[in-house]
């Protein structure tokens, strides 16, 4: 009975393992059957929870914009989402003349998978992990690069202009914010000493990596915003210029698919920046009840979300050259500058036996400053040469 | 040994399974009544005119370029990061090295202007 409180879906997966083996199949198929069991719910999980998280990003935002947003549907609007699914099933799917059959049906599939994939290695509480890759880093980054193939293959096959447009945005953005993502992403890698998620996770057990790396942290979550092209980067899919991007020519749930993986992919980077920065199911009394890991992992998440949510009600789109400069002429520099800053820091602090969460706010202030320093002096050059014109003329 | 990938295999097919029979049941319940209007390409309301296969910006090929310089340098960063526990600190200061002489060629690419969007 108390097994059950502590930790009850690997107590259920025990359970019907027994059972299974006990009616006489072998213990490889069962292991087998509870994989594959396993994998279909949580998609399943997944594919549902996107019903509330556009419940709730459309509520928040319209917070933020002093509107109510949606209250017809169900309390508070909460079965909004539903009708407008409903609504989606019954449309007409209409393929426009002349598209690539093949890559246009399978993009949206692709994409969806992506998203999902990246599941398969959050650890969502001590005892309870998709997969424990020790590759885990790694299978994120090339994942991801699957959900941009998805958009990419939707832009080319669609044989239009504004979606051609924004696959060509899309592969810019999605490839520039790739170098500084992996720049961040290496310092979690860094300070654990492993690529596989759940270590990473115990790792920080001790100090979040956010209070090591607070520099890293906040370049992993924008330049993966970037990469889920999220607003203010949403300039792939932007209304007012391309209509709608790479989607435009897809209808009823295949556009919907899209939608899906969008809001979906919002809420897992979400999960990622909680489980490589904030410490994922890391909390008190979790060794004691494992199941408590899985409410502090989604905790954490919901936070980061709402700020996904907040920034999205809040900037305004950038200009794709605006957004390029950014990346290649800020962000990807501070994330060299951190990585090595980490890295010096870290093997100080061991070297001299000194406390490393102190050392390493230190060096993170030292980094800040330095930023800042820098920033004074661009602006100021830039400032005189805009200047300088004006006096010669 | 190869367990865990066979769940994440599973989990792929799954994340491809299930939105294609959504997909499947949106095509059983529409309606199917194509005309040539209503599958022309979408344009806001005016005929598409030419090639849809536009020539790219040639920007684009350049930013790619520099990326692959860096996705590369992450493939030699992740070992050094990995066997991080077990270094000296010279090793670590090895490891800045080849970050900052990667800084020098975002630097160059920098000064030549390449990151201009023109």
């Amino acid at each position: 009975m108390i097994d059950i409180l502590k930790d009850p879906i690997n107590w259920i997966g025990d359970l019907l393992s027994t059972w299974l083996v006990g009616l006489g199949l072998l213990p490889a198929f069962v292991t087998f059957l509870l994989q594959l069991l396993s994998a279909v719910i949580l998609a399943t999980t997944l594919l549902l929870l996107t019903f509330i998280l556009i419940w709730a990003e459309r509520k928040i935002v319209a917070r933020i914009q002093d509107r109510l947003g949606p209250n017809r549907v169900g309390p508070f609007g909460v079965f909004q989402t539903v009708a407008d699914l409903l609504k989606l099933v019954t449309k007409e799917l209409i393929t426009p003349e002349g598209v690539d059959r093949l890559p246009y049906n399978i993009a949206p599939l692709l994409t969806v998978a992506a998203v999902v994939g990246l599941w398969g290695v959050m650890p969502l509480a001590p005892t309870l992990l998709g997969a424990d890759i020790n590759v885990g880093v790694l299978y994120i980054i090339s994942i991801g690069a699957i959900g941009t193939l998805g958009i990419l293959l939707a832009g080319m096959s669609s044989n239009n202009k504004y979606a051609l447009l924004g696959a060509f945005r899309t592969v810019a953005v999605m490839i520039s914010y790739a170098v500084p993502m992996v720049l961040a992403l290496l310092i979690p890698v860094l300070l654990s000493g492993s690529m596989g998620m759940q270590a990473i996770v115990v790792g920080q057990r001790g100090a979040p990596y956010f209070l090591l790396a607070p520099v890293a942290g906040i370049i992993f979550f924008v330049s993966s915003l970037a990469e889920v092209g999220r607003a203010p980067f949403d300039l792939l899919e932007a209304d007012s210029e391309i209509v709608a991007g790479y989607n435009i020519e897809y209808s009823g749930l295949k556009f919907g698919m899209f939608f899906v993986a969008e809001f979906l992919h919002a809420f897992t980077i979400s999960a990622l920046t909680a489980t490589l920065f904030l410490g994922g199911w890391s909390g008190p009394w979790v060794d004691l009840y494992p199941i408590l890991g899985t409410l502090y992992f989604l905790i954490k998440t919901s936070i980061v979300y709402f700020v996904v949510i907040w920034i999205r009600g809040s900037f305004p789109r950038i200009r794709i050259d605006q957004m390029n400069a950014l990346n290649w002429k800020f962000i990807t520099p501070v994330a060299l500058a951190g990585l090595i800053f980490t890295a010096v820091a870290e093997k100080v602090a061991v070297e001299l036996e000194l406390q490393r969460v102190i050392v390493h706010l230190g060096s993170s202030v030292l980094l800040i400053v330095l930023i800042i320093v820098v920033l004074g002096i661009y602006a100021r050059i830039t400032r005189r040469q805009a200047k300088a014109p004006a006096i010669a003329g | 040994m190869l367990e865990p990938w066979i769940f994440i295999g599973l989990l792929l097919g799954a994340g491809m399974l299930l939105p294609g029979v959504a997909i499947v049941a949106n095509w059983l319940l529409s309606p199917k009544k194509p005309n040539a209007i209503k599958q022309s390409t979408y344009e806001c309301g005016i005929e598409t005119v030419g090639e849809t296969n536009v020539q790219l910006k040639g920007a684009y090929y350049i930013y790619a370029l520099i990326f692959v310089v860096f996705d590369i340098e992450a493939v030699f960063l992740f070992p050094w990061a990995v066997a991080y526990k077990n270094m000296q600190l010279y090793m670590v200061l090895e490891g800045v090295l080849f970050i900052l002489i990667l800084a020098a060629g975002l630097i160059y690419a920098w000064r030549k202007g390449v990151l201009e969007w023109v």
